[in-house]
């Protein structure tokens, strides 16, 4: 269970407390509602260089990271198709520093060309790192564009293409900031060793008088219902052919969502799981296979990605996952089956009470959901879940015409 | 108005305290740690093996050993076994490093009793079906494969060749290794490195005198004591300094990795070459940071680190950067390691290291967990909770002449192994 109190700034902007005196150290998340989703398709990879941008100094402070590294503190970010999330570690007895940097910078960046210049060099190292000089790096920049063919999820939060990240100039920058980062769309989370009414104090005093904005509006194109199967094969020099399947599911916020988490579960979490047993240990087609969901807030992808044992070829390969699908859509799961996977959950949620961080943005993360207190009843969800949601959930995904399959192949 | 470009007030962290490990023995002599805090009702144990008997000639045995021990036990399949440990939302994991092979539980306290019983099978009495071993050797040279394309995987396995020739620290496997692997090697080290008198315990979370006894029910009794074993002990070959250079065509990017042998958690000087680490290349503002990713954007990360082994330790330098100014970024890290030498670090970057450090210790200690790993550290270095008050004191006292001295007794690039795969 992780208590919270919330109040909402006259500007806007939601603030959680999350009180922990477990710890001597306090956390400080901000969320911005703003992902690679938000983006222009001939500027794409922006929200995240503008992450980059953010530690570029504010508008009355030149450096972000030295202040708070000089008060004991540790911060970082990350960018999804989703949001954008800031987060900082530090003393509780320096939180204040925490909220003068932060506030600072939802005022106003210094918006500095060479910040601008070296970030976009930084980000293409980034995008080469992770993307290009790895064996199979280049996957989800070719499988977003095969599930997706409308919605923005169709592009990786790196971008489309290093182009995009080269040619962004600073007029986009301030109109990115001007657009997403204000109070409105910002849901700030203090947790550790600090209490509600000095978090309201240091809220109102630092917060207060930024200028609320207007929370944008978000009217993304929707993906319409895929009718047909899809199919890319593409050659590189890599060592093991490999076989990547994607299927359209349920939004974060539906309860189909819960099912598909479970499904992935039974397919792959663990050595007792269906593809490891039959596709690994006992056919031995494969000599890795996942399965996994893309847990976005839009309707996202279950994925089922495998490399092949040598020797064998794909169509088998494929044949052999279609048939586990078969099974979980003919068979009723087993009861100690089903209970083994939410047991799982289940503990999963109490060991991740373990880490302040996780808790603080989790809350940030529910209450952009619609509540943050849903994440206390996030396992309950799990355990609602029946053997026939399973099977109806299996039998409605795992058809041909839902399904985008890109078999990556060896030259 | 409030004055947004003066920082607010702040202080050095004052106090840290640990959470120290009670010390229990088992009935067999076995020695347990545990580590009792939090508010969470679960618990993680830990069975900590020394590895022994390195022998060149089978190098994976005791890797191997350690990664199957899931495979099967004369009782349980390795299906059974996952089934025992899954079905109470359990976690069962294995690690090997070069000083250790390990076994690790994670459970809500309420099944400890469950799924204890499990762990005793699998470290008593594992029996590495022949056909697992088929599948694990397919598997790991399937993926020994796609690693050998990655350039950093080729950096990290040419710089610990340079550094420790033959010994377990600087072996890379190939896939010829696996096909030397036999049963036999498995069932030896298994008989050898896997007994009593060879394991320490480490409970950490919410830990009660009934989850000791628990454990030494387990643990304590009926697990045969075993023969002597070997430690594994170590010559390293003299090394002047040397550039490795592994082209690699068509490299968007080169993997470069820079250092040597240095020292280890248990010499008087540790502590304050951590800081002088952490000026150059130990956390987001240092001067590594600053310089080849902030000001001239030539990589996503850089960094630097001193690490602590058993027998020996190491420094080194790690980055890829774009394969167009990889010789460039080589010669601004050659600048900053020169740097430290001749130039005293000012005494304003110097306090906010200090300050840095100390507030990432604290943070460092979040829960049951970690502070069983600060135990570890320090226990297997053969040290007391007095190494943490050294280090604090340490990192609050040291001078920038006494950096400067350090830097250049410990950090020569001349003498550095300079590793570079990629195109430069």
């Amino acid at each position: 269970m992780v208590d919270f109190n919330r109040f909402v700034l006259s500007n806007g902007l939601k603030v959680l407390v999350h009180e922990d005196f477990t710890t001597p150290m306090a956390v400080v998340n901000v969320l911005y509602d703003v992902g690679a989703r938000d983006e222009d398709p001939e500027k794409t990879g922006f929200a995240h260089l503008f992450e980059h941008l953010m530690f570029g100094g504010s508008v009355n402070i030149p450096s972000y990271d030295e202040p708070l590294q000089r008060v004991g503190g540790e911060n970082n970010a990350f960018t999804s198709n989703d949001i954008t999330n800031y987060y900082i570690t530090l003393p509780a007895s320096n939180l204040e520093t925490a909220f003068w940097l932060e506030s600072d910078r939802m005022l106003s960046l210094a918006f500095s060309e060479k910040s601008l210049e070296v970030q976009r060099n930084v980000v293409c190292e980034e995008f080469k790192q992770r993307y290009l000089n790895q064996p199979y790096g280049d996957v989800w920049l070719k499988l977003r564009p095969l599930a997706y063919k409308e919605h923005p999820y169709r592009w990786a939060t790196i971008g489309k293409e290093l182009s995009h990240i080269e040619d962004a100039t600073m007029e986009d920058v301030k109109g990115f900031f001007s657009k997403h980062y204000n109070p409105s769309n910002a849901i700030l989370v203090v947790g550790g060793s600090v209490y509600t009414d000095q978090v309201k104090e240091l809220a109102e005093k630092w917060f207060g008088s930024i200028p609320s904005g207007e929370k944008p509006i978000r009217d993304l194109p929707q993906e319409s219902k895929q009718t047909e199967a899809r199919r890319e094969i593409i050659k590189a020099d890599v060592p093991l052919n490999a076989i990547y399947m994607a299927f359209h599911m349920p939004a974060r916020t539906e309860s189909g969502y819960y099912e598909c988490d479970l499904i992935s579960d039974i397919l792959s979490r663990g050595n007792a799981s269906r593809l490891y047993l039959s596709l690994i240990k006992d056919q031995k087609l494969f000599s890795e296979i996942n399965a996994y969901i893309t847990s976005s807030s839009d309707p996202g992808l279950f994925v089922i990605e495998g490399k092949l044992t040598a020797g064998i070829s794909p169509e088998t390969g494929e044949e052999a996952i279609w048939k586990e699908l078969e099974v979980l859509k003919t068979t009723v799961v087993p009861d100690r089956e089903l209970t083994k996977v939410k047991n799982k959950v289940e503990s999963t949620m109490v060991f991740a009470e373990m880490s302040l961080l996780d808790k603080a943005m989790n809350l940030a993360f529910f209450e952009l959901l619609g509540n943050a207190g849903d994440f206390n009843t996030e396992t309950q969800k799990y355990l609602l879940v029946t053997q026939a949601n399973i099977q109806q959930r299996a039998q409605e995904i795992f058809t041909k015409e839902n399904s985008s399959t890109l078999l990556y192949l060896s030259n | 108005m409030i004055e947004r470009t003066q920082a607010p007030d702040f202080k050095q962290v004052e106090n840290i305290e640990l959470v120290k490990a009670d010390n229990y023995t088992l009935d067999n002599g076995i020695k347990l740690f545990a580590i009792n805090a939090g508010t969470q009702d679960l618990v993680r144990v830990e069975l900590i093996f020394k590895n022994v008997n390195w022998n060149i000639n089978k190098p994976l045995q005791a890797y191997a050993a350690n990664t199957m021990l899931v495979e099967g036990t004369s009782k349980l399949s390795a299906l059974q076994l996952a089934e025992e440990i899954d079905y109470y939302g359990a976690f069962l994991q294995t690690d090997y490093n070069y000083d250790q092979s390990s076994v690790t539980l994670y459970t809500l306290t309420k099944h400890l009793g469950a799924t204890l019983p499990v762990i005793k099978q699998i470290i008593s009495d594992s029996v590495f079906p022949e056909d697992e071993l088929e599948t694990f050797k397919r598997n790991q040279k399937q993926k020994l494969s796609v690693n050998l394309e990655k350039n950093d995987f080729l950096s990290r396995r040419a710089f610990n060749r340079a550094l420790f020739g033959d010994s377990i620290y600087g072996f890379s496997s190939v896939a010829a290794d696996y096909d030397k692997l036999h049963r036999d090697q498995l069932v030896e080290y298994f008989n050898l490195a896997y007994r009593p008198n060879n394991c320490s315990i480490v409970v950490s979370g919410k830990v009660d005198e009934a989850t000791i006894s628990l454990i030494n029910g387990y643990f304590g009794k009926n697990w045969d004591k075993g023969v002597d074993i070997t430690p594994n002990s170590f010559t390293l070959p003299i090394r002047t300094g040397a550039e490795h250079y592994h082209e690699r065509e068509g490299a968007l990017q080169s993997a470069i990795r820079i250092g040597q042998v240095s020292i280890s958690r248990n010499h008087p000087d540790f502590a304050a070459l951590q800081v002088l680490n952490t000026v150059l290349g130990g956390y987001f503002g240092s001067r590594l940071m600053a310089n080849i990713r902030e000001d001239k954007g030539y990589t996503y990360g850089i960094g630097s680190a001193l690490v602590s082994m058993q027998n020996t330790g190491y420094f080194f330098i790690a980055s890829e950067v774009g394969a167009q100014v990889c010789t460039s970024a080589v010669a601004e890290i050659q600048k900053e390691v020169t740097t430290l030498r001749t130039e005293l670090i000012p005494a304003e970057e110097l306090a906010l290291v200090k300050n840095y450090m100390l507030g990432s210790f604290l943070g460092g200690l979040e829960n049951a967990f970690s502070h069983a790993d600060k135990f570890k550290n320090i226990y297997f270095s053969g040290l007391g909770y007095d190494y943490y008050e050294n280090y604090i004191t340490t990192v609050k006292t040291i001078t920038s002449e006494k950096l400067l001295e350090l830097a250049n007794f410990y950090l020569n690039f001349d003498s550095f192994e300079k590793i570079i795969v990629g195109k430069k």
